[in-house]
């Protein structure tokens, strides 16, 4: 189920100012695994995924993909390299239709004179093929053309993670994907993760306040604290057999109430 | 435009006019305060709609209507363009004192190269130094007025018929009579609808004023798409320079003086958001057409000047306050 690593992090480091948001991260991801982030929050756990993102450049360390070296200027870097990233605040463009959001940044011209000359955009094809990435999802989206503002909050969430789902080839990074649910829409949004899971093998690193959630869906689990990987390991052990004395106090400060059904 | 309506069923057609269809359809509410407009002026006055009253209406909005093109891209990111019309005027100074020594063709390309550093600077001074785009404008208007004033002295220049006129010639289609300028205008309005609608750069447009976060995780080169806007802008103002050339072919440093606030009141009476991100050129056009309408059937109903402006101030709030509600709604 799990085989090579995918991605390698080597003593990440990144400061703002004073402060030291990661301070020397060390973990692998295996293909085909789910890997939950803990940890409170300042733990560190945005900065790291926004690094593995291309969102923010480490000030030392480094990271590999597949055995080789990568470093990640900016957002684009990542995305060329297979990495999507679902962001807590989803990063869509409210105003600008369905299919326009799954291809912002990565738009399709038309084919000869109207595409290399006139930049035409190739908007039937973006829209079929984006219809199509939602159709497998099964989130009762009917038009891509709808502007993303007219979307209920778990649609919004569905269109987030199907446009990751749609161009990742390596890993989609989750950051807080259910946070601001209701219950009953976060039990849809896990079960399209579960599903994605199954059924496309994809890694998948996932940063969450929820225990439950974690427990779910995740192999294995890191452990964050101002900046530091306190202990990391398979899910069942960090969560069940906690080491660390930090994790033990992070699993019992929070409460454990029933999985939304 | 919008006549997909169904128009026998009464539960739909209300609820067209709600508020989350206006926002769905942008361009309804506009175009309905025009027809509104044209059907009283029209009542009113049987001239209003003969064909040298609707190519005069079209003839003076020239001018607005180009720089409101301008003015729709700035707003579009959010941002507002103070010195657009300033810009402008010392286009015209600019290319009446060059022709003189240089001829039509280098006044032109000097008119373009003034208004494009421009554009530049006041880019420049958004996306490099982060600053308000408010703030930089006001700061660019007052300069560059003052600097019209230096260059012009206290004269205006008139420059001879030829290239430089051009934009003024009128010919027939018909018993209709137009200019080249509004030929020009409906043309800078069809190249920014396909820039924006159909161009990867358009999205990245509205994306950068929607949510510039967004746009920034999306991998968009945010800070490189504002400059573009404001250099496209200062291309727009050099075409608007042309055309107030060819309609009074004097180069008079105190005209156009209420040209910027029109094309704003002509953006936002468009539906296109001061919040960024939402909004078109269509809609520019028939606010800058709204505008025209309203200027041209109060003067022939022998309205007073000062009395069309609160109007035309009252319409800007009410778009503005259509615009806030409408949001709100949405969200």
């Amino acid at each position: 189920m799990t085989g090579a690593p995918v991605l390698e992090a080597r003593g990440l480091v990144k400061k703002y100012g004073n402060v030291t948001a990661i301070n020397g991260a060390d973990f692998e991801l295996r293909a085909g695994e789910v890997l939950a982030v803990i940890g409170d929050n300042g733990a560190g756990k945005t900065s790291l995924i926004k690094a593995l993102a291309g969102a923010v450049v480490p000030d030392s360390g480094e990271m590999l993909m597949n055995g080789s070296p990568v470093s990640f200027k900016n957002t684009r870097d990542a995305r060329a390299a297979g990495i999507e990233t679902v962001y807590q605040d989803l990063a869509v463009v409210q105003a600008l239709d369905i299919a326009s959001n799954l291809y912002l940044g990565r738009e399709v011209r038309r084919k000869g004179i109207a595409g290399s000359l006139f930049r035409r955009l190739d908007m039937p094809r973006m829209r079929e093929e984006a219809s199509q990435h939602l159709a497998d999802l099964k989130i009762g989206i009917k038009s891509v053309n709808q502007a993303v503002e007219t979307l209920s909050g778990g649609q919004r969430q569905a269109v987030a993670v199907a446009r990751s789902a749609a161009f990742a080839t390596k890993l989609v990074i989750l950051d807080e994907p259910t946070a601001a649910l209701d219950v009953s829409v976060q039990a849809v949004v896990l079960n399209l993760l579960q599903d994605l899971k199954a059924s496309m093998g994809m890694s998948y690193l996932f940063v969450s306040h929820d225990l439950n959630v974690v427990r779910l869906l995740c192999d294995r689990v890191i452990v964050m604290r101002t900046g530091r990987i306190v202990e990391q390991g398979p899910a069942e052990s960090v969560l069940g057999n906690p080491q660390d004395a930090y994790t033990k106090e992070l699993l019992t400060a929070i409460p454990h109430p029933p999985l939304p059904a | 435009m919008t006549t997909d309506a169904p128009a026998t069923a009464p539960s739909s057609v209300s609820s067209r006019f709600h508020a989350g269809n206006l926002l769905r359809e942008p361009l309804l509410g506009p175009l309905v305060a025009l027809v509104l407009a044209i059907i009283i002026f029209s009542s009113v006055s049987n001239s209003f709609l003969n064909p040298q009253n609707v190519s005069l209406i079209l003839q003076q909005s020239v001018v607005v209507g180009i720089l409101a093109v301008g003015q729709t891209l700035i707003i579009l990111t959010s941002g507002i363009d103070l010195s657009i019309g300033a810009v402008a005027v010392f286009g015209t100074i600019v290319m009446a004192q060059t022709a003189g020594a240089n001829g039509p063709v280098m006044a032109l390309g000097s008119t373009l190269l003034v208004c494009v550093v421009f554009g530049a600077i006041n880019g420049g001074l958004v996306t490099a130094l982060r600053l308000p785009p408010f703030i930089v404008t006001l700061g660019t208007f007052t300069a560059i007025q003052a600097a019209t004033r230096l260059l012009a002295g206290s004269e205006t220049y008139r420059v001879e018929p030829g290239l430089l006129t051009f934009l003024g010639t009128s010919f027939r289609v018909g018993s209709f009579s137009t200019t080249y300028g509004v030929v020009a205008m409906l043309l800078v309005y069809l190249v920014m609808w396909y820039a924006l609608s159909q161009t990867a750069w358009g999205k990245h447009v509205y994306a950068v004023g929607g949510n510039p976060q967004a746009s920034n995780l999306s991998g968009i080169k945010s800070q490189r798409v504002l400059f573009s806007v404001y250099l496209t802008t200062g291309v727009i103002a050099a075409i608007a320079a042309w055309a107030a050339l060819g309609r009074i072919p004097n180069a008079d440093p105190n005209a156009y003086q209420n040209a910027n606030l029109e094309s704003i009141t002509a953006v936002v009476i468009g539906g296109t958001s001061l919040f960024g991100g939402r909004g078109g050129v269509g809609g520019t056009l028939v606010g800058t057409l709204i505008v025209g309408v309203l200027r041209n059937g109060l003067t022939q109903a022998g309205v007073d000047n000062l009395y069309q402006n609160i109007a035309t101030g009252v319409l800007v709030i009410v778009a503005v306050a259509v615009d806030q509600f409408a949001r709100r709604r949405s969200q």
